[in-house]
């Protein structure tokens, strides 16, 4: 007895000698599951053992939804995490809550933090920066759509694996020639159908997506994403869904895309540059080849860069003092160009610093992992123009479910092209202008 | 009917004693719900930093909205179609069941069984084998020249949601039919059975008017599992999908709260969702009460 209760005491003791010296402790809600999470809490880990004024505690949320929406909700019980990782869909969301976020170009100030954004991609500042060209959240795990092919495919139906198709004009008949053959049932499938096959389409082509510089310019902005070219590439994708060339993914993320891919159904897959991992680790019987997204030629004989999709690391306002000294040290850590490549090269995500490409450059790992560059490439290849340095929208998390609805509706054969593309865009100015109204 | 009255002798001891439960109905129930009830008249800004008192907007926006009136048939055909699939099965099930002499029991127990699933996982379950791409069932539609794909198509979303839900709940229809149909006295049967009556027309004329309570209470709790408990299914499979052909209430209710994040409109729902429940418990509870007791 009287052991037990001195074993008891000492625990006691000790724990509250951690106590009363604890670093300060800082929550970062994430939505970073599986492999990608046990990365992003070594990382944490990692910083916490280089200073130990500090300890950054990540907490997984669930998916990107319930991180978001389960921070909002903590934010209006004061029981707000100091970092949130928010999807690039939610940007809007954040932007418009002003009182809720403290812009990172100001925490890095008032911490007296070093902190140069021209360091960062350009592609991936102007996503997140606001008008006056301020970066308002800091870039984490960014990452664009690209198109995967399997070679071994491309080689049966008599195609050389080592060319991938560069325009459209090229998929179709590679596809063709896949279905044809009997190499593949069928020639391409998609993930996210509303981020790769009309927001991308639009931002490589040069088209606006929007009035208002793609909303970046104000909450008043009208949608025009149903312009001919969006219209003539869904007509392309029904076409193509009746002749094999195209199988649909799934609405949403397009959970169904990955297996049509690995299960070698499909011969082509477009998806994000994060999809990398998952790609090599599924594709055991075939190898991949890796290629830009392709484009319509005679739409345009200079495609621009792709937009980024991911997400970012927003900080919260309302939190002691102590803990937003800490949250600028932890980001200038995760700036490091050592801490960026290695997240990069582990998952598929973009390095969003050059110096963290640089890095990679200078380590040869571009070279020993073909491929790997392609995105990056694609990101960087022009200066991002007003139509392709992204779009920025309140609700656009709901109007993104919304195109990807009329997209299904479409390929159900309940729509034509321009009637899903056009109920798109009149649902979606609705869902603007609620927004608009609940925030102006 | 005659009431009883039991008198306590202490006057505060029986308030006392509903405490508990009280507590429990205020926390969870009358609070959640007068807030939904003052929200559904707010417009709101996801942080809660602008709010503006808008009368009766979010309702009127929602009788206008022909997503919501769209959301309303599909609640209506997904809610008659597992109730009635639901409770003709399993009145099959349980009269066939209680036929049986020796096996009764070892049949009764096996199709308890799926009421123990949880709806989720019973909903991943008949996704997974109707699933286009990898689904065994899917595989063999194909055979039979079907193409099953309930990613695009509606009806095909709609018969799996349907199935999911619908073999859920027939085990607990079952096991009221069972119940019911042993308290049919036995002695009315045979009697129709010697002035010649036959099995056919001894379930309809006599069984299955004596099973009318039970019928009845089914038909209730039934239409409310199925508007109200199937959100489970619902978001492990189609989440509503494709292009919102599966959205009952219950699930736009959670999609533009929690995804949307547009609060005025999902309180303004959650408010007609509740008067539903109250005129099905109202009928619930004006029918059967008078019902039961012939």
């Amino acid at each position: 007895m009287n052991k037990l209760l001195l074993a008891s005491t000492a625990l006691a003791a000790m724990t509250f000698a951690t106590a009363a010296d604890a670093a300060t402790k800082i929550q970062w809600w994430h939505a970073m599951g599986g492999e990608l999470g046990a990365k992003l809490e070594e990382i944490a880990a990692d910083f916490n053992k280089t200073q130990s004024d500090y300890e950054i505690v990540p907490v997984y949320k669930g998916s990107y939804d319930e991180a978001l929406t389960g921070a909002i909700a903590a934010f209006r019980a004061n029981e707000q995490p100091a970092i949130i990782q928010v999807y690039e869909v939610g940007t809007g969301t954040m932007m418009g809550a002003k009182g809720a976020v403290y812009p990172i170009y100001q925490l890095m100030k008032d911490m007296g933090e070093p902190f140069d954004q021209s360091k960062f991609l350009s592609a991936v500042v102007g996503y997140y920066s606001d008008t006056d060209g301020n970066i308002l959240s800091l870039p984490f795990n960014s990452s664009t759509p690209m198109m995967y092919y399997n070679k071994d495919v491309f080689k049966k139906a008599g195609l050389d694996p080592e060319v991938a198709p560069k325009t459209w004009k090229e998929v179709e008949e590679f596809s063709q020639k896949i279905v044809d053959s009997g190499a593949a049932k069928c020639g391409f499938t998609t993930g996210w159908i509303a981020w790769v096959q009309l927001e991308n389409l639009n931002a490589i082509h040069d088209q606006p997506y929007s009035t208002k510089a793609n909303g970046f310019g104000g909450l008043d902005a009208e949608f025009t994403f149903n312009n001919d070219l969006s219209v003539r590439h869904w007509e392309n994708l029904k076409k193509w869904q009746d002749s094999h060339v195209f199988e649909f993914g799934g609405p949403g993320g397009g959970d169904n895309a990955p297996p049509l891919f690995y299960s070698q159904e499909c011969a082509i897959y477009m998806n994000s540059s994060a999809s990398r991992a998952g790609v090599i680790n599924n594709a055991k019987d075939f190898e991949v080849g890796f290629a830009p997204l392709p484009y319509y030629d005679d739409v345009t004989t200079d495609p621009k860069n792709s937009i980024i999709g991911g997400a970012t690391l927003w900080t919260l306002q309302g939190r002691p003092a102590e803990e937003y000294k800490g949250v600028a040290k932890f980001f200038t850590y995760l700036s490091q160009p050592e801490v960026q490549a290695a997240w990069h090269q582990f998952t598929g995500y973009l390095p969003i610093t050059q110096a963290a490409y640089d890095l990679g450059i200078q380590q040869g790992y571009y070279e020993k992992n073909p491929g790997s560059d392609i995105a990056i490439k694609q990101l960087t290849r022009v200066t991002p123009t007003e139509n392709s340095k992204g779009i920025r929208y309140g609700n656009y998390v709901q109007i993104r479910n919304v195109i990807s609805d009329e997209a299904v509706a479409m390929l159900g054969g309940q729509k034509t092209a321009k009637e899903a593309l056009d109920d798109a865009v009149a649902k979606g100015n609705e869902l603007l202008r609620e927004f608009q109204a609940a925030n102006e | 009917m005659q009431t009883k009255r039991t008198v306590f002798p202490n006057r505060v001891l029986p308030y006392l004693l509903l405490l508990p439960q009280l507590l429990v109905t205020a926390v969870f129930f009358l609070w959640p719900a007068a807030q939904a009830f003052w929200q559904s008249f707010l417009r709101e800004d996801a942080f809660g930093f602008k709010t503006t008192f808008v009368w009766f907007a979010n309702y009127s926006k929602l009788f206008a909205d022909p997503n919501y009136l769209n959301s309303m048939r599909v609640t209506a055909i997904f809610s008659i179609s597992v109730t009635v699939l639901a409770m003709v099965i399993a009145l099959l099930l349980a009269v066939t069941a209680s036929r049986m002499l020796r096996s009764s029991k070892v049949y009764s127990t096996l199709l308890v069984w799926p009421y123990a699933i949880a709806p989720a996982i019973a909903g991943i379950l008949w996704w997974f084998m109707f699933n286009p791409t990898i689904g065994i069932l899917t595989y063999a539609l194909r055979a039979f020249g079907v193409n099953w794909n309930h990613m695009i198509n509606s009806t095909d979303a709609m018969i799996l949601i349907v199935l999911a839900a619908t073999w859920k709940q027939i085990s607990y229809n079952f096991l009221f039919f069972l119940a019911g149909l042993q308290s049919v006295p036995k002695s009315l049967e045979e009697a129709a059975a010697i002035d010649g009556a036959g099995p056919v027309k001894r379930f309809w004329t006599i069984v299955f008017p004596l099973l009318s309570p039970t019928t009845f209470y089914l038909m209730v709790i039934n239409v409310v599992y199925a508007m109200f408990d199937t959100f489970g299914v619902i978001h492990a499979t189609t989440e509503g999908g494709p292009s919102r052909a599966t959205e009952i209430l219950v699930y736009k209710v959670y999609f533009d709260g929690f995804i949307g994040l547009n609060l005025g409109s999902s309180a303004a729902q959650s408010v007609i969702l509740m008067l539903i429940v109250i005129a099905l418990t109202g009928i619930q509870f004006r029918f059967i009460e008078r019902r039961v007791q012939y």
